[in-house]
C-alpha cells in the first residue's frame, strides 16, 4: 500500500503545482456536472476491460494445457506441433494478430460457408486468448516437468493411463507451482486488452480516445486512463501475491 | 514349478547406442523370489524396469504368465495390473493422504468402490504394519514407513509379481529393517519377488534363486548356497567381497 501511495505522488505533486491555464482537470473534475459525466463514460469501460480480460484468460488457460501436454509426449512428431505453435504464436505482436482475426478470419469463416461474424468483443477475446496460449503453454511445460518422473511411473505402476495420471497425480502437483504464474500474465492480458480500442471495443482506452478527440484535453484524460490501469493491474498483483503465498505456505505443509 | 510367472529370453536394450542389457535370460518362477544383484550401472534396474514396460526392450522376449510383453497399450496396460512396482525414492504421491495413496488405483483403474477400496488399504496398511497413520501425508512419515505404504500402495493392486527397485537404498541404516522385515512376510507368504538390492542378509534368508549382473549381462545365477559360497566368476567374487567386508 506504502508503495502504491509513492508512485501515485509525483502525479499529485505534478497536479498541484500547475497553474490552471496550463491544465485543465475541470474535464474529469467530478464535482462539475460535465465533469461527472465524463469521469462516468471513462470508467464505465472498466466493466469491458474487466470482462475481455478474464474471459480470454480463461479460454488461455485451458487452450495453454491442450498446447502444452503435447509438448511434453515422448514422441517427436507431437513435440514439434507444440514447439511450431509456441514459436508461431509468440512472434506474432498482438496488433497485427488482432487486425488478422478480426478482418482475415471472417472472410476464411465466409469462404468455408460459415457465417460466423467476428465483433470487436469476440475479435478481442480470441485474439488476446490466442497470444495469451503460447506463454501458458510454456507456463504449464515447466510446471508439470519440475514434477518428478518418478511420480508418473507410479502412476503407471498402479494401473493409470495417461489422462488419469495427469488428472489425479501430475497437474494437482503442479498446480501450485503454475498458479502464480498464470496469474501474473493475466496483467499482461489486461494490459494488452488496451489494444481492443483500435477494431472499436468501448473498453477504458477507446473511450479516452473518444473523449480526447472531443475535448482536446489529452493529458488529463490519459492520466486517468493511464491510473485506471495502475489501479486494476495493482489490484490483480496484490491478488497473485496472496495467492503465491498461501501456494507456498501449502508447499511447505 | 509350473509355467513361470516371468520369462525373459535374450532380452536386448540400448540407450542410444550404450548397450546397457546383454542377452538377459532370466525365469522366474511363481511364488519364487529373485535376489539381483551387482555393481551400480550393470544393469538390474534396468532389467526390473523393462519387466513392467517402464522401459522398452528393442530385441528379445519378455513373457509375464505366458503373455508376451508388446507395445500395444492394451498389452501394457494388462501387464501393469499383475505387477507391483517398489521403487527406490519411494515415489509416493505427496499431495494425498496415505489412505489416498493406497486407493487411488484401485478406484480408478480398477473400478473398485470407494468403500471397497479403503476396506482394501486398510487391510493391507495393517499388514505392513502402520494401520494408524492412514490419514497423514507422506512427508509426515519417516523414510522406513514412507516404503511400507509404498509396498502396501502396491499390494492393492493386487499384483501377482512385486517388483522391488533398490528398496532400502534411500533409507536411513535405522530404517533398513523394517522395511525388510515386511518384505520377508511377504516372501514368506508366497509372493513372486524380483528384488534388486545390496542387502545380502535379506538375499540369504528369501532368495530362491541369485542372479549376479556386470556392465549389462547376467553373469551368474543360482541358489544362495552356491552363489555366496563358491561363486564360479572372479567378478561375482570381487563384488561380494566387496559388499561383504564390512
Amino acid at each position: 500500500m506504502k508503495r502504491t501511495v509513492f508512485m501515485l505522488l509525483p502525479l499529485l505533486v505534478l497536479a498541484g503545482c500547475s497553474s490552471s491555464s496550463t491544465w485543465g482537470w475541470y474535464v474529469i473534475d467530478p464535482r462539475s456536472e460535465t465533469g461527472w459525466i465524463n469521469v462516468k463514460f471513462l470508467l464505465s469501460g472498466m466493466g469491458d476491460t474487466i470482462l475481455i480480460s478474464v474471459i480470454a484468460a480463461v479460454i488461455s488457460i485451458a487452450l495453454g494445457l491442450l498446447v502444452a501436454l503435447p509438448g511434453l509426449s515422448t514422441k517427436r512428431g507431437w513435440r514439434i506441433v507444440n514447439r511450431v505453435y509456441v514459436e508461431l504464436v509468440r512472434s506474432i505482436p498482438l496488433l497485427p494478430m488482432l487486425f488478422w482475426v478480426f478482418y482475415g478470419l471472417p472472410i476464411i469463416f465466409r469462404s468455408m460457408g460459415i457465417n460466423v461474424p467476428i465483433d470487436p468483443f469476440w475479435g478481442a477475446i480470441i485474439t488476446l486468448a490466442l497470444s495469451d496460449s503460447a506463454f501458458t503453454a510454456e507456463i504449464y511445460r515447466a510446471g508439470i516437468q519440475s514434477i518428478a518422473k518418478g511420480q508418473s511411473e507410479a502412476a503407471q505402476t498402479v494401473g493409470l493411463n495417461y489422462f488419469q495420471t495427469m488428472r489425479y497425480v501430475i497437474l494437482p502437483q503442479a498446480i501450485r507451482r503454475i498458479l502464480p504464474p498464470l496469474a501474473n500474465q493475466f496483467i499482461y492480458i489486461v494490459k494488452m486488452s488496451a489494444f481492443a480500442s483500435v477494431i472499436g471495443m468501448q473498453e477504458l482506452t477507446r473511450r479516452a480516445n473518444e473523449l480526447v478527440v472531443t475535448e482536446y484535453r489529452p493529458l488529463e484524460i490519459y492520466t486517468l486512463l493511464v491510473l485506471e490501469y495502475l489501479v486494476l493491474v495493482l489490484i490483480i498483483s496484490a491478488g497473485v501475491r496472496w495467492l503465491e503465498r498461501r501456494m507456498g505456505a501449502d508447499e511447505r505443509q | 514349478m509350473s509355467q513361470a510367472a516371468i520369462e525373459m529370453i535374450g532380452v536386448n536394450k540400448w540407450f542410444d547406442t550404450f548397450h546397457v542389457l546383454k542377452n538377459i535370460d532370466l525365469k522366474v518362477g511363481s511364488g519364487e523370489k529373485v535376489v539381483i544383484c551387482g555393481p551400480s550401472g550393470s544393469g538390474k534396474s534396468t532389467v526390473v524396469r523393462c519387466i513392467n514396460k517402464l522401459e522398452k526392450h528393442q530385441e528379445g522376449i519378455i513373457r509375464l504368465g505366458g503373455v508376451e510383453l508388446t507395445n500395444d497399450p492394451k498389452s501394457v496396460e494388462a501387464i501393469r495390473s499383475e505387477v507391483g512396482m517398489v521403487f527406490q525414492q519411494f515415489n509416493l504421491f505427496p499431495h494425498l493422504s496415505v489412505l489416498e495413496n493406497l486407493t487411488l488405483g484401485p478406484i480408478k483403474a480398477r473400478g473398485l468402490s470407494r468403500k471397497d477400496a479403503e476396506e482394501r488399504a486398510r487391510h493391507y496398511l495393517e499388514r505392513v504394519r502402520i494401520p494408524d497413520q492412514a490419514d497423514k501425508r507422506p512427508a509426515q512419515l519417516s523414510g522406513g514407513q514412507q516404503q511400507r505404504v509404498a509396498i502396501a500402495r502396491s499390494l492393492c493392486m493386487e499384483p501377482k509379481v512385486l517388483l522391488f527397485d533398490e528398496p532400502t537404498s534411500a533409507l536411513d541404516p535405522e530404517m533398513i529393517s523394517e522395511v525388510l522385515d515386511v518384505m520377508v512376510s511377504l516372501a514368506e507368504d508366497g509372493m513372486t519377488m524380483v528384488v534388486v538390492t545390496h542387502e545380502m542378509g535379506f538375499a540369504r534368508k528369501v532368495a530362491d534363486k541369485m542372479v549376479f549382473m556386470d556392465a549389462g549381462e547376467i553373469v551368474e545365477q543360482g541358489p544362495p548356497e552356491h552363489f555366496f559360497t563358491k561363486p564360479k566368476s572372479e567378478r561375482c567374487r570381487t563384488f561380494l567381497s566387496q559388499i561383504l567386508q564390512h
